[in-house]
Order: structure tokens, then sequence, then C-alpha cells
């Protein structure tokens, strides 16, 4: 039996790295892209949308189809996670008690660098998503960027911040909301205004912020919804933490 | 492949071996948080800064918090299973 099964193993191993060495000695070497469709999208992103970064140009505009079923995956999948962790919550006073707690137990040094961190931080998040069309970054980049500043505020001893976030999360949700179907949205003005969903629709522009058409719009729409859906989670998963210290 | 890229490949290895050889739960949290640091300055060598952008937030900061949240959230349960046998049905089993 442990015999047939180790046999069985054996055989699977081997045609799993064999065929993953077959593969790979088809590829092309490091480095060396043969590929036309990145060239064809690098060369034509400035001069067909005045936008300097392909990538949030493929992302938001060339395929922003792919995009909208990305948000709506993390879309379903926060209702998810909140469906799941709300569904037992009791609210009760001992919280604020709780995270006081909490609180006094960081350091002066670990509190003094978490909370500078937060304020830079949120301004990079709103750099990054307002020029997502010109440089790195974009929408998806400053949602994150923006979790990230509120779990410095958190590891900086204000966890209070979290608590909340979580009592006033209907602003958070709304956002978050608001971001996901104004993604689709843009979506439908191509289709109003061009006959083409997701055609890019606004003037391009020819350089500065306002350039590449319906891009900023969609790196504005997609940040609020990743940041939104973020902070719901990080602050349901820090309820779930206090939820088990009370028992 | 340039030296920056060999030295970036080969520590990229190093830290993800070193990753799966620590066992302690919150150490490999922290070394995985390390290696996404390792990864995304990879990427930015490799010319994409949009993915280490991403990386660094989502594999240095998210992923550890929530696993580090979730350790915590284990550990209290099973300190309380100890204290009260009966309200948990399994614990300890480590």
């Amino acid at each position: 039996m442990t015999r047939g099964r180790s046999v069985t193993a054996l055989i699977g191993l081997v045609l799993l790295v064999g065929g993953l060495a077959w593969g790979a000695t088809g590829l092309y070497g490091f480095g060396h892209y043969h590929a036309s469709y990145g060239r064809i999208v690098a060369h034509a992103s400035v001069p067909d949308r005045s936008a300097t970064n392909s990538v949030v140009v493929t992302a938001f505009d060339y395929r922003a189809f792919d995009t909208l079923g990305e948000e709506f995956i993390l879309f379903v999948s926060v209702v998810g996670v909140l469906v799941l962790l709300r569904r037992l919550r009791g609210e009760s006073g001992r919280d604020e008690e709780n995270v006081a707690e909490e609180d006094r137990r960081a350091s002066e040094s670990t509190r003094w660098i978490g909370l500078a961190a937060a304020g830079p931080l949120v301004v990079v998040t709103v750099y990054i998503v307002v020029h997502g069309q010109l440089t790195p970054g974009g929408g998806f980049q400053g949602g994150v960027i923006l979790m990230s500043a509120i779990a410095f505020v958190a590891v900086g001893g204000e966890s209070m911040v979290l608590l909340r976030l979580r009592r006033t999360s209907r602003w958070v949700e709304m956002a978050e909301s608001a971001g996901a179907a104004g993604f689709a949205m843009i979506g439908f003005g191509g289709l109003i205004a061009a006959g083409v969903f997701f055609q890019n629709f606004l003037p391009k522009g020819t350089s500065g912020l306002l350039t590449g058409g319906v891009i900023p719009l969609a790196n504005i729409a997609v940040g609020l919804e990743v940041g939104g859906a973020l902070l719901m989670v990080i602050a349901e998963l820090f309820d779930q933490r206090l939820r088990g210290r009370r028992l | 492949m340039n030296g920056l890229l060999a030295v970036l490949l080969t520590l990229v290895g190093a830290v993800g071996t070193l990753t799966v050889a620590i066992r302690e739960p919150v150490r490999q949290t922290i070394a995985a948080g390390f290696l996404s640091l390792v990864l995304a300055l990879l990427f930015f060598a490799l010319q994409a800064p949009d993915v280490a952008l991403s990386e660094i937030v989502v594999g240095s900061i998210a992923v550890p918090g929530m696993l580090l949240l979730a350790i915590a959230k284990i550990r209290e349960q099973e300190q309380s299973a100890d204290h009260e046998p009966g309200e948990a049905d399994r614990g300890g089993d480590e």
C-alpha cells in the first residue's frame, strides 16, 4: 500500500520535473523579449494616449475590461470576508479598554516612527494615484499604500484609529462602492460617447496631470476601491483579534 | 545578465531558502516580509517599478500583518483553551 503510493508519487514527480525542464529549454534567453505586443503598446501609448506609463495605459485603457473583472473579484472577496467576520460581532464598551491597554504597550520609538511615517505615506498615496498615467504606480498601488499608512498608525500605538475606522465604516464602504461603480461607469461612458465599452472618450491632453483621457479618472476610482476594501479588511481583522482577547 | 541582477537573484534564492528553513511562525512571517522586499528590489532592477511597488506593500506589509494577526488570534485561543478545557474542541496539537 505505502509502496504503491511512493511509486505513484515518484512517477508524478518525474513527470513534473521532466515537463518543467522540457518547457524551460524552449524559453527565450534571460532578458530577450521577442513578443510584439509589449513593443506595440510601449510605442503607441505616448502618441496615442499622451501617457508615458504604458503599463497603466494597458491596464486601464487597452485592456480595461480585464481590470474591471479583477476589480470585481476584489470587491466580491472583500464582501465575503466582511460577511464571515461580522456574523458574530458583539458591540461592547470593553473594546476601548482593550485598545487603550494595547496602545500603552507600544514603545516610544515605535510610536514616533509609526506616526511620522503615516502623514508622508498619505501624500505618497495621492501622488501615486494622480500620477498613475505618467510615472510608475496607479490606482492599485495607491490603494495598498494607503492601507500601509493606516497600518503604520496602528503599529505606532494608535490602534484606536482602527476601532474608529470600523465604527464609521459606512464612509469607507461608500468610498469602496463608489470606486467600484465609478470604474464601471467609465466603461459605460465609453459605450455612450463612442459606442464601444471602455473606449477612451475624453480628450487626451498634451502634458501634465490631465493626460490620457479617462485613465486618471480610472486610477482614482480604482484607488478608492482598493484603498477602501483593504482598510475594511484590516479593521475587521483587528476586530477579530480584540474579540480573541475577550475570550 | 549584469552583476546587480546576479547579486539580487542570489539574494532572492538565499532569503527564500531561509524563509522555508525557519519553522517558527512569527519569525517565518518576518522572513517572508524580507523576501518580498528583496523581490521588489529585483523587480525594480528588471525595470518593472509598478510590480515592485505592489510587491513591496502587499508582500512586506499587508500579508505579514494579516499573518501576524492570525497567529496572535490562534495563540490566544490556545491559551484560553488551556484555561477552560471544555470550551475549545481542539488545541495544543503541536
